[in-house]
């Protein structure tokens, strides 16, 4: 991997919960404008890393998180730096979508108006072309007004999408976005993130190891929060080196 | 589960029945649209008015500056602010405070009044005790609404790189809404319904107050001077007080329900 080509790197990464290790000594590299998988076993830590890379874990209590996280070539958990500006550069598709409770308009305006500028006219044109981008907008395009909490949960995810989209991040973290959706919907969201991955740096949580097998470019495989194996998706699940990722592999453990 | 059925609902009858049987017999238009004349309680002339625009102007003010603070106080005590040893320390403060009897926070407001030389009452005093009274009520009611709002729903908006302050504003605010909505009103009912906190610092007046301190009649005031009387005409005033009392209380539960079905539109279950 060149090294121009890294959007996120953690370098002795620990996260502990009420005094209990959740995360050990993460080292990873994530290679920018791919799709990388994160995936192993439930209860490893795949949402606590994701969450890491965002600073989202601190807004819980008891979280001690130590090392470096290292975004743009600069470490963002250094004290003193603006952490809305560090969140808006990761948009997050959350596993159960949460719609702001606002109209399914305001859903995409909010994060456009409180980053860039409220100009009415660039508010609108933002929101048509960040719907028209999760194949959204011609599905609402008559009810713009409603509120977004009427929509279908699928419906709901994709707006989830455009909203993140619309602040313009250069990472989308997605939290087991199809977990909840019927086959169809999760497969409009899979091939949205292959679309978006031109654009964006993807990170997916998942832990269904088909869903990763289909889209993955990459792969970082955790076992009781550490990882245990990472690297190109082919040379992963075709070569795995660790008894571990053979055996989650084969499905001894899933 | 009969039986309480009965116990409650017969007793909702009962002093709903006995309220409106007395006091829409004596209750006049004139009543409703004239100040009372110099011997209201004796028995001559004159209506409530003033008392009605007198407990109007206590308890909306109260209302207004109770909920300012209450909201204030309720935002801070989530976990993004303060860890929760200490909001749940405030919290019981709270409940000790919402169990205070209202008389306690009179003679609060009347030490205070005596202490900076004022005597006889004002309205200003009587807003401040008020106030006092409405803050527990408002704030815990606020307090809940915002403690269940989904962790998911504060992370998206954290997520989408708001600050902590505009997530409240925007986004907790909003999911919050019917609960707000259901705090002010409580507050409001609570607050223009009370005797106790006002009996000590508005004193009685038979005009509109024209200045903050100026005395003032309140519904519930009146109430107690009137029922307090020895004449069984005089006594059926108070009813018709409390009645009108009632009427105000039971359009704000009204009220209440319109807005906080209205406000919900669009909460996210």
């Amino acid at each position: 991997m060149s090294k121009s080509a890294i959007q996120i790197e953690t370098r002795g990464l620990n996260v502990s919960f009420h005094n209990s290790p959740v995360l050990k000594d993460i080292n990873i590299e994530i290679p920018a404008k791919q799709l990388t998988a994160i995936i192993g076993p439930s209860g490893c830590g795949k949402t606590t890393l994701l969450k890491s890379f965002n600073r989202l874990l601190e807004i819980q209590e008891d979280v001690k998180i130590s090392g470096e996280i290292i975004v743009d070539g600069k470490d963002i958990m250094t004290s003193g730096l603006n952490v809305p500006d560090i969140r808006k550069k990761m948009g997050l598709i959350s596993q159960k979508p949460y719609p702001l409770p606002m109209s399914i308009f305001e859903n995409v305006a909010y994060g456009l108006r409180i980053h860039h500028g409220k100009n009415p006219k660039k508010v609108e044109e933002g929101v048509h072309h960040c719907l028209q981008e999760v194949g959204l907008w011609n599905e609402v395009k008559d009810r713009l007004h409603d509120p977004a909490s009427r929509l279908s949960v699928g419906q709901q995810q994709r707006l989830c999408l455009a909203r993140a989209i619309a602040v313009k991040p250069e990472v989308i973290l997605c939290d087991e976005p199809t977990s909840a959706l019927d086959p169809i919907a999760a497969q409009q969201i899979e091939r949205l993130l292959l679309k978006l991955k031109k654009d964006f740096t993807v990170i997916l949580v998942t832990h269904t190891l088909r869903q990763a097998k289909r889209v993955a470019d990459y792969v970082i495989f955790l076992y009781f929060g550490m990882v245990v194996e990472h690297g190109l998706a082919d040379q992963v699940f075709n070569d795995p080196k660790s008894p571990e990722m053979k055996a989650y592999l084969s499905g001894e453990i899933s | 589960m009969l039986a309480s059925l009965a116990i409650v609902i017969g007793s909702l009858i009962l002093i709903v029945s006995v309220i409106v049987l007395n006091g829409a017999s004596s209750l006049s238009l004139e009543m409703l649209t004239q100040t009372s004349e110099g011997s209201f309680y004796l028995g001559s002339g004159g209506g409530f008015l003033n008392a009605i625009v007198g407990s109007l102007l206590l308890a909306l003010p109260a209302t207004a500056f109770a909920f300012i603070i209450s909201v204030c106080i309720a935002m801070y005590l989530q976990k993004e602010f303060i860890p929760s040893r200490f909001s749940s320390f405030i919290r019981i403060c709270l409940d000790i405070m919402w169990g205070i009897p209202s008389i306690v926070y009179g003679v609060f407001a009347l030490t205070i009044m005596i202490a900076l030389g004022l005597h006889g009452g004002s309205v200003l005093f009587g807003i401040f005790a008020l106030t006092l009274l409405e803050i527990p009520i408002i704030t815990r009611s606020v307090d809940e609404s915002i403690k269940v709002v989904p962790h998911g729903l504060k992370e998206s908006a954290y997520s989408l790189g708001s600050t902590r302050f505009e997530t409240s504003l925007h986004v907790v605010r909003r999911q919050a809404m019917p609960g707000i909505v259901a705090g002010i009103l409580l507050g409001f009912g609570r607050g223009i319904g009370d005797a106790a906190s006002i009996l000590l610092t508005v004193g009685d007046s038979n005009y509109f107050p024209t200045s903050v301190l100026d005395q003032t009649a309140a519904l519930p005031t009146i109430i107690l001077n009137l029922a307090g009387m020895p004449e069984k005409t005089v006594q059926n005033k108070a009813y018709a007080v409390a009645f009108v009392l009632l009427l105000i209380v039971l359009s704000i539960s009204i009220l209440t329900r319109y807005f906080t079905k209205k406000s919900s539109k669009y909460i996210i279950k």
